[in-house]
């Protein structure tokens, strides 16, 4: 599984919902382009693509936008350890790592702008508008272990379960997924 | 201008306007002749403007030029759940800027939702001599750099209440800003502040402000801090612990103890975050005399809660988390008969099993043994067409209902029929409701009740709801009194809309967002209604690069007498007839 998810998405800041097809390429570049400000909450992912009328979701109550309804103040300070929430994030190519404070931030958009001020990786700005050529690649490890592209799921399903963070080269990713691709290669081999 | 021999002179007038307070009879007033506008204008000191950009600056000033209070609100109510992108608007700094300049002698400034900056808090400093009152409520935008030029210029400051607002603690140093001399403090709420304020200063303070009758910490103000806070304001009416937690320690225990009770005017409490349950006893003497209990934060399931709320038999207002659950409510009811408003919190709002026993029992509880109960909000997992019943005939008073079942779209989970009739009851039974939220699996048949029933309704919001337009005509059809409307995910499109495009202009606004509205429809409600603002918001690009027909992202459509406003982000259009003039 964990496997699975570096493969493609670890190059592909596609729009989607976990459990639909994936697809490489989105046919929509405007969906792509709104990918972090959706999930952030500035946009509702589910309706977009909808003429209305339409309202069969196969997301969880997870998935969705500003729902429950619940005050994004009252989210931010319910939480039960200390309202700091601090990580490593690590950049490759940088000499050392930071760290930074995911309380502190409302949402994806935020996250980037923080990011792009630590690292001076102007990259990040650069994935809200084009994510397809963007230099820079964040993704983060989990509670389970697993390494996940930043953006998937909601905020704060992202704050509680990000251990520490990673902006890792594109051309990087690149590397891993053929390097998967290629360890596949071999088990179908030698199946 | 000939004046009857038997009018009373404008003097007279004058004193009895000033026995009228509300809003809405000021406005009837004004409306009785053009003399007693103009008295009334003129002797008006207290402004509410529910909506900033429903008027100008200019404008309230001109009409008004001598208030003393204004309130102004500005991000429409959805943006607390973040469909508000930011940079959308409501800043404060036009207004504070023109107030500046027109009333001198300016005494309170209200405001919520809106972005305030630095700068704009340095102007209240520096321009209003006899400034009394800053109430900031869900804003942002603001350090406590500005929180500092307050402190320091205010002299006659009596209350600064920065309620639920996003602030940039960039130092707690601000506090001792308040001169050694400064001893007029009445009211203080800095819970929403991240870091920790000079404990110092603040004791100081408060023990040399013998006015002071609430007082609301934030989370980094130590519990073993508070005895002493206590201590130097014995007249407290209000208190907001901070961390309600420390090192199980006896003296601090006891020291806390006495602390409270010595407060003997103290009747409402909040705070108690990382609440340790050990330390609830402490605040059990005077239980008795609160009216208001805020547990909301006390993310801990225990018996000392429970207890604590039974032993408050004079409780009026009751905040808390679900996890009282329904044994705790049912403890509630048989405790708290003078209740009015209760408030259930979800604990683990996007867990997707229920971790707790808490269900629509609880609710109906608490309607049968509170029999002043007129204020509901409760978050569940699951309800039922008959508890929703229960608790319309049990509590016709009901004023403001809000429930929030979890799962969108969950039906009554014993029928498996939507809560339509549920709902139902609670319009037609209670007469005098306000407010009203819904949630659960709903059809068009839910808004022709409320369309029927809900003739005192003022604001209603809708969330994954209705078959079609039909749902939405209902409600603009039928709700006499609707000022605001919410509505978000449902599948209400353009003919409802433009066929009630004359009740907007009754109402204060009108959210859409995830519905089935074109943008063909929004222009062509902008070309109808001049005195509508229709504003389009769309993150992916501007809608007129799509189809006519294509829905938009979402929709507010408020009225004014100001015209379109000209402070737009880059994702909203407004529909007016230059706009559609540009487009085509």
């Amino acid at each position: 599984m964990a496997r699975e998810s570096l493969g493609f998405e670890i190059t592909e800041l596609r729009l989607g919902l976990p459990g639909e097809p994936k697809s490489l390429v989105s046919t929509n570049k405007n969906e792509k382009k709104r990918m972090f400000s959706e999930i952030d909450g500035n946009g509702d992912n589910e309706k977009k693509s909808n003429t209305g009328g339409n309202l069969k979701t196969t997301e969880s109550k997870a998935q969705v936008v500003g729902w429950p309804p619940v005050c994004s103040y009252r989210k931010k300070n319910s939480m039960n350890e200390a309202t700091k929430m601090y990580v490593k994030v690590s950049m490759d190519g940088a000499p050392f790592l930071r760290k930074i404070d995911l309380g502190m931030h409302k949402g994806y958009s935020e996250l980037a702008l923080a990011l792009e001020k630590l690292f001076g990786c102007y990259g990040m700005g650069e994935a809200l508008k084009d994510p397809e050529n963007c230099e820079h690649v964040p993704i983060y490890e989990d509670k389970e272990g697993d390494w996940m592209l930043v953006g998937d799921v909601p905020w704060e399903m992202f704050m509680e379960s990000c251990k520490r963070l990673r902006i890792m080269k594109r051309s990087d990713a690149w590397q891993i997924e053929r390097t998967y691709i290629e360890i596949d290669e071999i088990k179908e081999k030698n199946v | 201008m000939k004046k009857a021999a038997y009018s009373f002179p404008e003097e007279v007038l004058e004193h009895v306007f000033s026995f009228i307070i509300s809003d809405k009879d000021r406005s009837s007033i004004s409306l009785v002749c053009k003399s007693w506008y103009e008295i009334e204008r003129w002797c008006r000191r207290k402004v509410f403007v529910g909506n900033c950009y429903a008027v100008s600056p200019p404008i309230l000033i001109k009409r008004f030029p001598e208030l003393r209070s204004v309130t102004l609100k500005g991000k429409p109510h959805f943006a607390d759940f973040n469909l508000v992108p930011e940079g959308w608007g409501g800043f404060a700094c036009p207004w504070i800027r023109a107030m500046a300049g027109a009333y001198p002698w300016l005494e309170e400034i209200r405001l919520k939702r809106m972005v305030v900056s630095d700068e704009s808090l340095e102007i209240i400093a520096k321009s209003f001599r006899n400034f009394k009152v800053l109430v900031l409520s869900s804003c942002e935008g603001f350090t406590t750099e500005g929180l500092a030029a307050i402190a320091a210029n205010c002299r006659n400051l009596r209350e600064l209440d920065l309620r639920e607002s996003e602030v940039e603690d960039l130092s707690g140093r601000w506090l001792s800003d308040f001169p050694d001399s400064y001893t007029s403090l009445e009211s203080l709420n800095i819970s929403c502040l991240g870091n920790e304020v000079n404990l110092l200063a603040l004791e100081r303070l408060v023990s040399r402000c013998p006015n002071l009758k609430t007082l609301r910490l934030n989370r980094a103000v130590p519990l073993d801090r508070l005895p002493n806070l206590l201590r130097g304001a014995p007249q407290l009416a209000e208190l907001g612990t901070g961390a309600y937690t420390s090192e199980m320690r006896p003296d601090v225990f006891s020291n806390l103890a006495e602390a409270f009770a010595g407060c003997k005017q103290l009747k409402t409490l909040s705070g108690f975050w990382d609440v340790l349950p050990s330390y609830l006893p402490a605040v059990y003497p005077i239980c008795s005399q609160l009216i208001s209990l805020n547990l909301s934060y006390a993310t801990v399931q225990s018996p000392e809660l429970i207890k604590l709320v039974s032993l408050c038999e004079k409780l009026q207002k009751l905040w808390v988390l679900d996890y009282i659950e329904d044994d705790g409510l049912e403890v509630l009811a048989a405790s708290c008969k003078d209740l009015r408003e209760l408030r259930v919190f979800p604990s683990d709002p996007f867990g997707l099993e229920p971790n707790v026993a808490l269900t629509e029992q609880g609710l109906v509880s608490v309607s049968e043994g509170c029999p002043k109960l007129q204020s509901v909000l409760y978050f569940c997992r699951q309800m039922s067409n008959a508890a929703l019943n229960t608790i319309a005939r049990n509590r016709p008073n009901l004023t403001r209902f809000r429930l929030c079942i979890i799962e969108p779209r969950s039906p009554d989970y014993l029928t498996l029929q939507p809560l339509d009739d549920g709902f139902g009851a609670i319009v037609e039974h209670c007469k005098d409701l306000r407010r009203l939220s819904l949630s659960g699996l709903l059809t068009d048949r839910v808004f022709e009740y409320i369309g029927t029933y809900g003739k005192k309704l003022e604001m209603l919001s809708v969330a994954f709801a209705g078959d079609s337009d039909l749902g939405l005509h209902h409600v603009l059809s039928g709700c006499d009194n609707l000022r605001k409307l919410e509505i978000r995910d449902c599948p209400f499109g353009d003919k409802a809309l433009l066929a009630n495009a004359a009740k907007l202009e009754t109402m204060r606004s009108l959210w859409m967002s995830s519905c089935s509205v074109s943008f063909g429809a929004c222009k062509v409600l902008g070309q109808k209604m001049p005195r509508l603002n229709v504003e389009v918001m769309d993150e992916s690009g501007p809608p007129d690069s799509r189809p006519e027909s294509s829905p938009v992202e979402k929709l507010y459509v408020y009225r004014t007498v100001a015209g379109p406003r000209l402070d737009m982000p880059g994702f909203v259009w407004t529909m007016d007839d230059d706009s559609a003039l540009r487009i085509s």
